[in-house]
């Protein structure tokens, strides 16, 4: 069956089933393979982009559902200033180790500090939560939302 | 000191500039590694010079997080003299030429600490030679700055790029006689310096094996048997074939190796969502074999039952226990116990493939990949010569990656296919397919005298066998601590039959064995009434170097003083003994010697009231060597073993039925979190000491100390792992 959906901006069509997840037309379709894929079952977070600026589970997410919904993933998070300052406070603060599941967490950061432009300890633990990190760089991920909170206000 | 036969070449590289090349060849330098053996070593370096200056210097071994990537090309440049903003990184392939090609064991640190860098001094001292040549001046009148050769005595310069050429053509230094720096001139090592792949990171830039695209790829699953080793009866697989998007669906029949090819049925389709839909309309009979006494339960009744009879072997007898029980003046008796645990790399296993011609082309985010080149070579008839295999960026190693079964499993369905595969496994597949952390059980009892010193010490340890022998990473030495401390101790071991496949895991016996022995230590620390660190110190005796017995692991020692400092400064940073905490919270310490690498921590933990923990702080001592090479990098390695070793004592543990792991995903197999996560301070202790690994020291330590700050915290000792199945709360 024939899809347009708007990833970053762009229509993009495909010819999938109504079932495929969002995460496979990503990575497979449309070739934005910066989306992951860690557990299948909205789990771990690595699949996480946002849906009308939400952050969701790409890999729970049919593609019948998207609709007209406007889907941003991590290759165009930093075409809005909150991506481009959590990004730069990801680069300065050094957070990844494997990086595997950094994506996701950029993208769930970018939508806490973009409703939440400066999150208490609490907000994070709540916000990212659903964020797996097997190298647990947690301390990184933490000192990096409140600096790009920083370089929010500055 | 090391001693090797070298062999340095140079070359003019492809477009101009000065390629060096070095292979080393020689034993093991017995004085800094843990595993020493006849040509043991074999490491090999990579530099190019543009004449533009630019510097490229080939990562030879495998990034799986632990940022050796960095560490590496760091150590070369330092002594080739260039400014670290001109270096750029290449990721090597598997290549013989770059022996060593391996991350495993902490081992990257100590092996190439002294190697690379001559790697780097040989190319400074040939691009002086060419510039001394130039300027007809002696090579010794000459010295350089970051990119360039100087005379000072005429205030001459040239540029590295403008060099490079004539560098080339230079004959190679003796590796041994090369002057290295004094580190009091380090630029680069020693300077926090950050990961240069991380601008790609955070923009979703595809650089992991499962990001992996060639053209005309198709996708595949593979389905196996959960009993491991199961072997393929029948199956519907001519059904699968007409489904949605399935372009090929067909048994393989393995063999009995459970690291290798194993029978199972793959399904190939247009996307790997498409595959991994019709593999659920599968339906397989195996033969799964005797799985007779195959679950968690019988493991644990068995395990009690033999620990009522004598150890099937010694591991270790000094002194003569029973009468340094007899003297004691407390005498405890306690049963510990950890669970199986798997690697949960968040980058399911996968792995890209494509034969054609008579060729094989491997994409593989792998830990170790020669074995598996010649793993593919052995099961598909393949010369070694035919093989390439890629090294992509690997989403979590943590031990898992040393072994190649998704390597060989994709290269079998490419094969059988004809076109590029990329084969990923589910969640599922992985923690139901892995080579497990083993279980094990510790039947242990200590004696005190009555000035509060440890006389006297036992284990049981009851672990599991495979084939007739002790499985792998489940095995315990004769130097574990506080052996060789103690004047009447007793180890000893049984085993139980087990069919599930185990291998290291991140500080592979040491993440199990550290917990037991630091739990019960504190727990003798507290019959006694005697402070935990003061009865660590008293058992560590004087700085003195305590040697290694002969045998497959002989390493450097233990060395009682370092030991004793990292416990020192943790308790200094930690304020141990002198916070006044509130009731429900309490301070845990630990210290193990994994890796080289000597470590203590402290752990504050609170519980309340309905038993739930909160992890508030940990602290984390450590020593390894003279130079930390990167202190950003050394610091979140740490901080993540260190959390690593939290997460795994709060919420991970594997259930055994019939021969298969319970557990398939996140819901029940629980990774730290950040609503978990305290904050981790690291401080290091620099002594005279060999550089050596920071991958898995910090790990073992962090279990046994979250257990004894909840001690501290509850009054209840905890003995079995994980924490998540404990009831901790006030009324239990």
């Amino acid at each position: 069956m024939q899809y347009v959906i708007e990833v970053n901006g762009t229509a993009r069509r495909v010819d999938v089933d109504g079932e495929t997840p969002l995460l496979w037309v990503l990575r497979d379709k449309l070739d934005l393979k910066g989306t992951k894929f860690g557990c299948g079952a909205a789990q771990c977070g690595a699949c996480t982009v946002h849906m009308d600026g939400q952050p969701i589970r790409a890999c729970q997410t049919p593609i019948a559902s998207v609709g007209t919904a406007r889907i941003t993933t991590i290759e165009a998070i930093g075409q809005t200033p909150v991506g481009q300052h959590v990004q730069a406070a990801w680069i300065e603060l050094d957070v990844p180790q494997c990086g595997y599941c950094q994506a996701g967490q950029i993208m769930s950061a970018t939508a806490l500090l973009t409703h939440t432009p400066a999150p208490t300890d609490h907000d994070i633990n709540d916000a990212m939560s659903g964020n797996l990190c097997r190298c647990a760089t947690y301390t990184r991920i933490r000192a990096a939302i409140k600096r790009a909170a920083d370089l929010g206000r500055t | 000191m090391l001693r090797r036969r070298n062999f340095l070449k140079a070359s003019l590289a492809a477009g101009g500039g000065l390629l060096l090349t070095a292979t080393l060849r020689g034993p093991a330098g017995a004085a800094t590694l843990g595993t020493a053996g006849p040509d043991a070593v074999a490491l090999n370096a990579y530099v190019r010079i543009a004449p533009s200056g630019q510097v490229t210097i080939t990562a030879k071994n495998p990034e799986i997080g632990q940022g050796v990537k960095m560490m590496l090309p760091m150590l070369i440049a330092e002594e080739l003299d260039v400014a670290w903003a001109d270096v750029q990184i290449e990721q090597a392939d598997l290549d013989a030429r770059y022996p060593g090609q391996v991350a495993g064991g902490s081992t990257a640190t100590p092996l190439n600490w002294l190697p690379m860098r001559q790697v780097g001094a040989a190319g400074r001292q040939m691009l002086i030679a060419a510039a001394a040549a130039q300027w007809g001046v002696p090579a010794h009148d000459c010295a350089t700055e970051p990119g360039k050769v100087v005379h000072p005595a005429s205030g001459r310069s040239l540029t590295y790029g403008a060099l490079a050429s004539q560098a080339a053509a230079i004959p190679v230094p003796d590796l041994a006689k090369l002057p290295l720096k004094d580190p009091k001139s380090f630029r680069i090592i020693g300077q926090p310096t950050r990961n240069i792949d991380v601008p790609r990171i955070v923009t979703g830039q595809p650089m992991f094996g499962i990001d992996v695209s060639v053209p005309g790829m198709l996708y595949a699953v593979f389905q196996k048997c959960d009993v491991h080793g199961g072997k393929l009866v029948s199956s519907n697989v001519a059904a699968i074939r007409g489904l949605p998007g399935v372009r090929a669906a067909f048994e393989v029949k393995g063999g009995a190796d459970l690291r290798g090819l194993l029978d199972g049925v793959a399904v190939v389709a247009d996307s790997w969502w498409e595959a991994n839909r019709a593999r659920q309309q599968l339906d397989i009979i195996w033969d799964e074999g005797d799985i007779t006494g195959q679950s968690s339960e019988s493991f644990a009744a068995t395990a009690a039952r033999l620990a009522k009879g004598k150890p099937e072997s010694s591991i270790r007898r000094d002194g003569d226990v029973a009468a340094g029980f007899a003297k004691a003046a407390h005498v405890i008796e306690a049963a510990y116990h950890y669970p199986f645990l798997s690697h949960i790399n968040l980058e399911p296993q996968n792995c890209t493939a494509h034969y054609a011609d008579g060729r094989m082309e491997i994409w593989a985010p792998t830990q170790n990949p020669a074995p598996g080149s010649k793993l593919v070579a052995a099961t598909l008839g393949i010369p070694e010569s035919a093989i390439k295999v890629h090294m992509t960026r690997v989403g979590g190693g943590f031990g898992r990656r040393l072994s190649n079964d998704y390597m060989v499993e994709a290269a079998w369905i490419a094969k059988v296919v004809g076109a590029p595969v990329k084969l990923v496994w589910t969640r599922e597949d992985d923690m139901r397919h892995d080579f497990y952390r083993p279980a094990g059980y510790h039947f242990f009892k200590g004696g005190v005298d009555a000035n509060g010193r440890l006389i006297a010490l036992s284990d049981h340890f009851v672990t599991f066998s495979q084939d007739g022998a002790i499985a792998a990473s489940a095995d315990m030495g004769p130097t574990e601590f506080p052996a060789r401390m103690i004047d009447h101790l007793d180890y000893g071991v049984s085993m139980i039959p087990l069919r599930a496949p185990t291998g290291p895991l991140r500080a592979p016996r040491s993440n199990g064995l550290g917990f037991a022995f630091q739990s019960f230590l504190d727990e003798l620390a507290h019959t006694a009434g005697r402070d935990p660190v003061q009865f660590a110190l008293d058992i560590l005796g004087p700085p003195r170097l305590l040697p290694d017995p002969p045998g497959p692991r002989v390493g450097p020692g233990f060395h009682t003083g370092r030991m004793r400092g990292v416990i020192e400064l943790v308790a200094e940073k930690s304020g141990w003994g002198k916070t006044k905490l509130p009731k429900g919270t309490g301070m845990g310490l630990a210290y193990y010697f994994s890796h080289l690498g000597y470590f203590a921590e402290v752990v504050q933990a609170t519980v309340d009231a309905e038993g739930a923990i909160v992890v508030d702080k940990v602290w984390v001592a450590g020593d390894i060597g003279s130079q930390i090479i990167n202190p950003l990098n050394a610091e979140h390695q740490a901080q993540g073993a260190a959390l690593d070793g939290i997460g795994t004592a709060l919420g991970q543990g594997l259930h055994v039925r019939d021969g298969k792991i319970v557990q398939g995903n996140f819901d029940t197999v629980l990774p730290l979190r950040m609503r978990q996560s305290p904050p981790v301070e690291v401080h290091f202790r620099v002594t005279e000491f060999p550089p050596t690994g920071l991958g898995e020291p910090a790990l073992p330590p962090a279990l046994p100390a979250l257990a004894n700050a909840i001690f501290a915290a509850t009054g209840k000792r905890i003995r079995s792992l994980p924490l998540k199945d404990q009831d901790l709360s006030a009324t239990a």
